[in-house]
């Protein structure tokens, strides 16, 4: 059945778009049919297993701003995956109902799925942050947030009046992740790897011979 | 009872059966010869702290191999990983459970200062948490450099005040 999955969801699914994908095929759908749609396929297309949930940020100012991503996997027909899409309604506080109902697994996504992006998943049973704690004022993953951080209040109140310590913004600058220009330029910072005239068959001018391998 | 013998050790011909020394220096070379390890094992260096334990690197030499799980029982807290904001009220917590006199040393580079984690859940070094006493860089640090920096903290204590301290205290 998933060789032909995608005929049968446009067929039964009209209202569902195909969605521009480089490797799985993948649907938009209304996210008031994702719940119908995603049965569908659980039960008629064979698609058993939820690999993950997920969420896009387009960012402030577009319209539809999240959109909610399930990866669904076929165990009977293996590598055979699609991708189904829906955009959440409501920008400033986007929802999408829940799939727990349907996939018992699906609970710990959409925890770090609210977690991380702020999108509230109706009729989880127990829908709480995952990764940061409760009381953490932001969505980390939104796309106005800053990879720093923004200061805020430890999560354990005596402790932080007793260190006096608070979150703050990491430093940036010459961290891992940034790559500023004008500062570290690696071919620079390591010559020798500019240096190609040698090989494992041709011996470094500074050796006369070629360093043996052993085996 | 003035004698000019300067000995440390024991001359029974001198002293009889009486061992003079100062009390810092009983008190701090107990103190420094068990010392036992929180292992507050958060992420990879704690399979190096694993390595530090075991037969190859032996920390029984230096008498710090008695890792205690309960923080009642132990004096030196091993930060050994990645402390998140999320996980270092509990560090504080633990920390405040052990008995003084207590330690800490902050193993490896996420420990000591967040390491490669500059974001948003990574706090910046434990030392904003817990007073450090030796920082050790590395990630993970070898087991020797962990052993180092035992080695570093028992100089430490050797040349504390401890009388003085346990007087005023």
């Amino acid at each position: 059945m998933p060789a032909d999955a995608a005929t049968a969801l446009k067929d039964k699914f009209p209202q569902a778009v195909v969605r521009p994908s480089s490797d799985h095929p993948a649907f938009n759908v209304p996210v008031g049919d994702v719940l119908a749609v995603l049965k569908f396929l659980r039960d008629e297309g064979a698609f058993n297993l939820l690999m993950d949930v997920t969420a896009v940020d387009a960012g402030e100012g577009t319209s539809p701003r999240f959109t909610v991503v399930y990866h669904l996997l076929s165990t009977t027909n293996p590598g055979s995956y699609i991708r189904i899409a829906a955009a959440c309604a409501n920008d400033a506080e986007p929802k999408a109902p829940s799939v727990v109902g349907l996939w018992p697994g699906a609970n710990w996504h959409e925890r770090e799925c609210y977690d991380m992006f702020g999108i509230r998943f109706e009729g989880h049973p127990d829908l709480r942050r995952i990764l940061m704690w409760e009381g953490y004022p932001y969505h980390p993953l939104r796309k106005e947030f800053p990879l720093a951080g923004i200061e805020t209040e430890l999560p354990v109140e005596d402790i932080a009046e007793e260190t006096g310590t608070r979150v703050v913004a990491a430093p940036m600058q010459g961290g891992p992740f940034v790559a500023s220009p004008g500062e570290i330029n690696l071919t620079e910072a390591e010559p020798r790897a500019k240096d190609e005239s040698w090989s494992d068959r041709r011996a470094r001018p500074d050796q006369t011979e070629l360093r043996q391998v052993k085996d | 009872m003035v004698t000019a013998n300067t000995d440390f050790g024991y001359n029974s011909k001198v002293e009889g059966t009486v061992v003079v020394s100062r009390a810092d220096a009983v008190i701090n070379w107990i103190r420094t010869n068990s010392m036992w390890p929180m292992p507050m094992g958060l992420a990879c260096c704690a399979i190096e702290l694993m390595a530090v334990g075991s037969a190859r690197f032996d920390i029984a030499r230096f008498g710090a191999e008695v890792m205690r799980f309960s923080p009642r029982q132990s004096d030196c807290m091993i930060v050994a990983g990645s402390v998140t904001y999320k996980m270092a009220p509990q560090v504080r917590r633990i920390y405040d459970q052990m008995a003084a006199p207590k330690w800490v040393i902050a193993m490896g580079a996420c420990a000591s200062s967040g390491g490669m984690y500059r974001s948003y859940a990574h706090m910046q070094g434990v030392d904003r948490i817990v007073p450090v006493d030796v920082y050790v860089s590395g990630c993970p640090p070898r087991p020797e450099a962990l052993l180092d920096a035992l080695m570093k903290l028992q100089n430490k204590v050797r040349h504390e005040p401890a009388a003085k301290r346990l007087m005023s205290a």
